[in-house]
């Protein structure tokens, strides 16, 4: 799609280092941690002028909708983010979708690369019959909803069941399981969304299973979020000594994270906590969903139907091969927090279906000069954010490394977001800049100290457009 | 800090001061309940802005006091580049590093929540160092290339007995320089 030349050279109000900037010209899409970190470092090195393009109205990413309410010092790295978008050759631009609003190839026109940062918005399905049933989530749609996600305010989880059964025991289960088993009076202090909030405090569900198709040896939960379990006020661990037989030997050859994290769930295990607790939860090892049970009526999720296993091998690849075995258990919730997956975005960018990333070498897209890719969509949606750090760290000097030996032809004058902000003005795609974010974010805080919490999330796209007014072009 | 606030309101290097003041509720003196309130646990990166209030312990002064609470750290970057800075006693080894403009990320800005500021602490200063407390173990077992003598930098708060303590960063990416490409300084 061609633009009008002329509008090329008008400069747009809000939009720094246009004609100023003489040096390569980087887009990056995505404004999550992989994004923002990979910025910083192209800005450190060098004098690109570097543009963030979010499909949301508002920035961060997993930090602001994936990180749990309850970890607040984990965000203050929005502080190092908001540093970088406010650095004079950043632009952030928000309410642009890359692959509608704009393709690729246009980006790839506009700038002298483009780094791919766009994470993992997708969801690993189990696979299993009754899925589709009410009562059945998604993690990342449960995280969604606790955390504001404008997709996930709709999802209105029935919490009146005394049960509830999450598959996987990663983080982000422990997460889940935290917030439905946290006491109210410490969630209401956090910015956790008010509906939740109200939602968590008609909750009837007093017992967490969170299971694993592994054993303990395989968990993939790290010890911080497992102390925090531990350590729930009026809850305690209920777990099968089954589970267990057999780790105590194992201990001594293990190295000190995983030795430590073990030592924890043992005594987790063995201690169990204050009978007279209100509340349970536990690790079920060694189970597999098969089927999620209807009830009668067929209309809404009842149970869960788990299939034994046994471990082949041992360590981290160990597998598990099934015995055949069932077992049913009651449960009116039912979490799947099997991972997160990317998808491809446009149809002119390489995409592996099987690994659910964009094929590259060391961040470099697989035969696709210019265009780079971080964080989650490079590598899968695992690790906590310093691991997103350095690996976008390891993006950003692999493209400065291209820049310097001359792969990219930097000698050709590029428009950057002049031209794209242009572009999107023609297809009425209204740009929120980060200065507009730093009002939706002051008009959040205003509603939280309301509330007693460090800010009440704006739910609605509309509404934050709205509240913007006539300051978006 | 009253001294402080007199000082302030008396010179019109109010606005400077206002940028280099401590944010007391990031450093772990303060959250450990160490904090003894004295002004020198805190340096102004000018030496200019030091010398020129008089309240304030300068290190211009060479009062024996003095001289016995600079601590010398050398940073060990991920180009291997030794950055030797001088430190005064209380200062933690986060803050000293963004300081002197050494690339140690503290996204979690020093609440213990993140692993971003792992250091290799020079083994004969690790053993000097308090034991870590629980929570700080627990983020370090999430730090990649774990090794004997890791610490989070937030947590290193420098004494006169860790005088030429050395603090590397580890080299954690995969792809770092393969080739051995030098990057122009900047």
């Amino acid at each position: 799609m061609s633009y009008n030349k002329k509008h090329v050279s008008v400069t747009l109000p809000g939009v720094r280092g246009l004609s100023s900037s003489s040096g390569p010209r980087v887009c990056i899409v995505g404004g999550g941690p992989a994004g923002f970190y990979t910025a910083q470092q192209l800005l450190k090195v060098g004098d690109a002028a570097v543009d963030v393009y979010e499909r949301l109205p508002v920035p961060f990413g997993l930090v602001r909708f994936g990180v749990a309410p309850d970890h607040p010092e984990v965000k203050n790295v929005i502080n190092t983010f908001t540093q970088t978008a406010q650095h004079e050759r950043c632009s952030f631009h928000g309410n642009v979708n890359v692959g509608k609003d704009v393709t690729i190839d246009e980006l790839r026109q506009a700038y002298h690369a483009v780094v791919l940062s766009y994470g993992a918005e997708g969801n690993r399905s189990m696979g299993i019959s009754g899925e589709d049933l009410p009562g059945v989530f998604s993690a990342k749609d449960f995280v969604g909803w606790y955390n504001g996600l404008p997709s996930n305010k709709e999802l209105r989880p029935d919490l009146s069941c005394e049960t509830a059964v999450i598959l996987g025991q990663g983080n982000v289960a422990l997460d889940v399981a935290r917030i439905l088993l946290a006491p109210v009076e410490m969630l209401k202090e956090t910015d956790i969304t008010q509906n939740a909030l109200e939602a968590l405090a008609g909750s009837k569900v007093r017992r967490v299973l969170i299971v694993g198709r592994r054993g303990p040896l395989q968990i993939a939960c790290t010890i911080k979020e497992l102390r925090e379990m531990v350590n729930l006020p009026n809850t305690r661990a209920d777990m099968l000594p089954a589970d267990f037989e057999g780790i105590a030997e194992a201990l001594k050859d293990l190295p000190r994270p995983r030795k430590r994290l073990t030592e924890l769930m043992m005594k987790a295990a063995k201690e169990g906590g204050d009978d007279k607790a209100e509340k349970c939860w536990g690790f079920r090892f060694f189970r597999s969903p098969v089927e999620v049970i209807a009830g009668a009526d067929g209309k809404r999720a009842t149970g869960i139907r788990l299939a034994l296993n046994k471990l082949e091998g041992s360590g981290e690849s160990a597998r598990a091969e099934v015995t055949g075995q069932l077992e049913d258990v009651d449960c009116g919730l039912i979490i799947s927090s099997i991972g997160y997956k990317s998808i491809p975005i446009d149809p002119a960018v390489p995409f592996d279906p099987r690994r659910a990333i964009v094929p590259n070498e060391m961040g470099r897209v697989q035969d696709t000069a210019g265009l780079y890719c971080s964080g989650w969509v490079k590598r899968g949606p695992t690790g906590v954010i310093a691991t997103t750090m350095n690996d976008s760290f390891d993006t950003a000097r692999v493209l400065i490394q291209d820049m310097e030996a001359g792969k990219l032809d930097l000698s050709v004058n590029k428009p950057g977001a002049q031209a794209i902000t242009a572009l999107l003005q023609t297809r009425g795609v209204r740009t929120v800049l980060f200065s507009h974010w730093e009002k939706i974010n002051a008009e959040e805080e205003k509603r939280g100290k309301f509330l007693g919490k460090p800010r009440e999330k704006l739910l609605d796209v509309d509404e934050m457009l709205k509240i913007l007014g006539r300051l978006l072009i | 800090m009253a001294a402080s606030a007199a000082v302030r309101s008396a010179v019109s290097l109010t606005q400077r001061f206002v940028r280099v003041s401590p944010d007391c509720s990031i450093c772990p003196l303060y959250r450990l309940n160490a904090c003894t309130g004295a002004t020198d646990g805190f340096t102004a990166p000018s030496r200019r802005l030091r010398t020129s209030i008089g309240v304030w312990q300068s290190g211009d002064s060479s009062s024996p006091e003095e001289e016995e609470r600079v601590v010398n750290v050398v940073y060990i970057d991920r180009c291997g580049q030794r950055i030797p800075v001088q430190a005064r006693a209380g200062e933690n080894a986060l803050h000293l590093a963004h300081k002197h403009g050494v690339d140690l990320e503290g996204a979690c800005e020093a609440s213990l929540a993140c692993s971003t500021c792992h250091v290799y602490v020079s083994s004969e200063h690790y053993e000097k160092l308090p034991e870590p407390e629980e929570r700080e173990d627990d983020m370090l077992d999430m730090a990649p290339m774990l090794q004997e003598n890791s610490r989070l930098g937030c947590q290193i708060v420098l004494t006169p007995e860790l005088d030429g303590m050395e603090l590397t960063l580890p080299k954690v990416t995969r792809n770092f320089y393969v080739d051995g490409h030098v990057p122009k300084p900047h």
